[in-house]
């Protein structure tokens, strides 16, 4: 962003400020982050940067933690990871699957009403959580699904459908539907249709989805506080019940784990997202 | 001369059979739609309708003491009432003793006016020892309570099946003795502080929010791609990034002996025994949450940035407007669009955030949800949850629809 020699000297001063201000508000998102990482190696019991860690004093430094949270004896962390994991991917396969057909539906130039489908499928997005989780949790309790895993997927596949409704759609709204027709007059039947033509166009957007649902049931901590019992720990309920207590270096290892999860989660996003835009790209 | 009719192929109408077309793609249509429609509408649009139920539902009282109320109709409400009344409290009361069910008309009862928790409890525990016949004598023997109509006009007034009383304890407010709405006690006044407080720090963090994005969305949609992606994964990794591990990396910088603190006391703006305490209270909630909300203003006001074309600030400038005015006239202008979006969706988010506040909001700092969780795990009032819960989604409601009317929701962008 250099400036051309001609410009005066006030405009300077005011491009190199906005420049400055703009750089502040990237460390202020960026820069929290990283503070975890470093007091996830700390050889100390403490959350702060010991004298030695400053000095990068290898002896300041250790796996301790990461030790803890794998082996540690009452550390919760894998029950934790193993029922995230297994709630995550089945909301998520749920709310990718109930996300797409609907997203499919609300393409069609033929849908009546659509607007109002729209918002009302979008609206456990914009709801407040610990009102979904209210209404879920008397639901759940009603029929007898509150503390276990089946009431908890199908709430995280209410909260993940949206994501992929709104994903869907955005790819579905530069789909060329002359290449069904197409298929169509050459014989082929819908469902053939949709799975060798529609769906691996509108591939990038459902994986994308898809991520955004994994995100969000994995993340979700809210309406999981409200269903779940001791069996149905997740990483985020743990998480949540050990910043009550207090800062342990192990939430730091957790977290740090996470930070490299959600950085892959974001290159594939945004790798999908490139594709994407290049295939709609290749339609126009 | 008779408009002839185009036929198609097998002898029906073309607009007949145009009319068939269409209403079977409209089926094929909605039926894709359905099983999402139905599920959400079962495990998600009934639920919130039966918390809606249960904020006015009050019957529980009409429930356990039926024979009173049937007997309670016929009494004007002035005076004592008659014998038929303690009869039905009699046999009432000893059912419920035999089941030991009474604990929780005591506590509804004690709502609507102090001193009926020893009243009935005092009863409970010799209505055994009474004898048939003349019950009202041997009531107000027990405790002189029920000899005062105030008591009896109480009860009598817990007697319709739907009540907002809920509502107004949300509002500070309550019904007094003759069921005129009044302020609550002066030390029970919590909600009002609690509403305002959650709007408060809503419409502050979305102007933080607004005035923090703005330049950096503007950064990010004028650099070449190159640039932008990079800078770009500032805004998405936070995005991406577990809510809690956010919030505790917030705890982490804003404890007392955190990396903040240690700054200050470094710069020498606080003694080292002094430290300011910047997490527990509205700045800890304050921060974290515009740090979090960030990027759902970043990237609304990005993608609509995104569209405006260079040239029209060149040809403003080239018609002799300063850069200031060429900004007001021209770009800011067109980027309302964006900050109507970006503004609502963080305002949005931010009215009901529990999570955030929960961890570093302390006493001073916690919001309506915070408020709305510890009746649904500790007080267990669920019936005051549920009506803040309605309130709370009521006023959601309405800035969605208004959202929905600005940017149209299938407008939604994300990452």
């Amino acid at each position: 962003m250099a400036l051309p020699n001609h410009t005066p000297l006030n405009y300077r001063i005011w491009h190199y400020t906005y420049l400055t201000f703009c750089f502040l508000v990237f460390f202020f998102l960026i820069a929290p982050l990283f503070v975890i990482l470093p007091l996830s190696f700390n050889a100390e019991q403490y959350i702060h940067f010991s004298a030695k860690m400053l000095a990068l004093d290898p002896e300041g430094f250790s796996l301790r933690w990461y030790e803890d949270m794998i082996y540690g004896t009452k550390n919760p962390w894998g029950l934790a990871t193993k029922n995230s994991l297994i709630i995550a991917f089945f909301a998520t396969i749920g709310a990718t699957i109930l996300g797409t057909v609907a997203a499919l539906g609300l393409s069609s130039r033929h849908m009546p009403y659509k607007a109002a489908f729209m918002a009302l499928l979008i609206s456990p997005m914009i709801v407040p959580l610990i009102i979904s989780g209210t209404a879920i949790f008397f639901f759940m309790a009603k029929v007898g699904l509150a503390a276990t895993h089946t009431g908890i997927v199908l709430a995280h596949i209410i909260l993940g459908t949206p994501f992929v409704v709104i994903t869907v759609t955005a790819t579905l709204s530069g789909f060329d539907h002359s290449v069904t027709r197409a298929a169509a007059s050459l014989g082929s039947n819908p469902v053939n249709t949709f799975m060798k033509i529609t769906l691996p166009l509108i591939m990038p957007g459902v994986i994308s989805g898809a991520l955004f649902a994994f995100v969000t049931s994995f993340d979700e901590v809210v309406v999981v506080l409200f269903l779940a019992g001791l069996e149905n720990t997740t990483i985020p309920i743990q998480m949540w019940v050990g910043l009550r207590e207090q800062l342990s270096p192990t939430i730091m290892a957790v977290a740090t784990c996470l930070i490299v999860m959600s950085t892959l989660i974001l290159v594939t996003a945004e790798l999908l997202r490139r594709r994407s835009e290049r295939l709609r790209g290749i339609n126009r | 001369m008779s408009k002839e009719q185009i036929l198609s192929s097998d002898g029906i109408p073309l607009e007949e059979s145009l009319k068939k077309a269409e209403r079977k793609n409209k089926l094929k249509a909605l039926l894709l739609v359905a099983p999402l429609f139905l599920f959400i509408l079962i495990i998600y649009i009934f639920p919130i309708g039966d918390m809606l139920f249960r904020s006015v539902d009050d019957r529980m009282i009409t429930k356990m003491l039926p024979k009173t109320f049937v007997a309670m109709e016929k009494w004007d409400g002035q005076d004592l009432p008659d014998e038929p009344v303690y009869e039905g409290l009699y046999e009432d009361l000893s059912l419920l003793k035999k089941n030991k069910t009474f604990g929780k008309i005591i506590a509804r009862l004690n709502y609507e006016k102090s001193g009926f928790s020893s009243l009935i409890k005092k009863t409970i525990r010799k209505i055994d020892k009474l004898e048939e016949g003349n019950y009202k004598e041997q009531f107000i023997k027990i405790h002189k309570r029920w000899g005062q109509s105030e008591y009896l006009v109480a009860l009598k007034n817990t007697a319709p099946n739907w009540s907002y009383a809920k509502y107004l304890k949300g509002v500070d407010l309550k019904f007094d003795e003759k069921r005129n709405i009044i302020q609550q006690d002066e030390d029970r006044r919590i909600y009002k502080t609690l509403w305002l407080r959650t709007i408060n720090v809503a419409f502050w963090v979305t102007i933080f929010c607004f005035i923090l994005a703005y330049p950096i969305a503007h950064l990010l949609a004028t650099l070449p791609m190159k640039y932008s992606n990079l800078l770009m994964i500032c805004v998405l990794l936070p995005f991406w990034t577990s809510l809690l591990v956010r919030t505790s990396s917030w705890m982490v910088l804003l404890q007392q002996q955190g990396p903040i603190n240690d700054l200050i006391v470094w710069l020498g703006w606080a003694a080292d025994d002094n430290r300011p305490e910047l997490m527990y209270n509205v700045i800890g909630t304050f921060v974290a949450m515009t740090q979090i909300l960030l990027p759902f203003m970043v990237l609304p006001l990005y993608s609509v940035m995104k569209t405006i074309s260079p040239s029209l600030m060149r040809a403003g400038k080239s018609l002799g407007g300063t850069p200031l005015v060429s900004f007001f006239k021209i770009y800011f202008p067109l980027t309302i669009p964006g900050i109507g979006a970006g503004s609502l969706l963080v305002f949005i988010l931010a009215i009901g955030y529990y999570i955030t506040p929960a961890l570093v909001g302390g006493a001073s700092g916690s919001l309506i949800s915070n408020n709305i969780a510890y009746h649904m795990k500790s007080s267990l009032d669920w019936a005051f949850a549920s009506a803040l819960g309605t309130m709370l989604l009521v006023g959601v409601l309405a800035i969605y629809w208004v959202y929905n009317k600005l940017v149209g929701i299938d407008n939604i962008k994300l990452g």
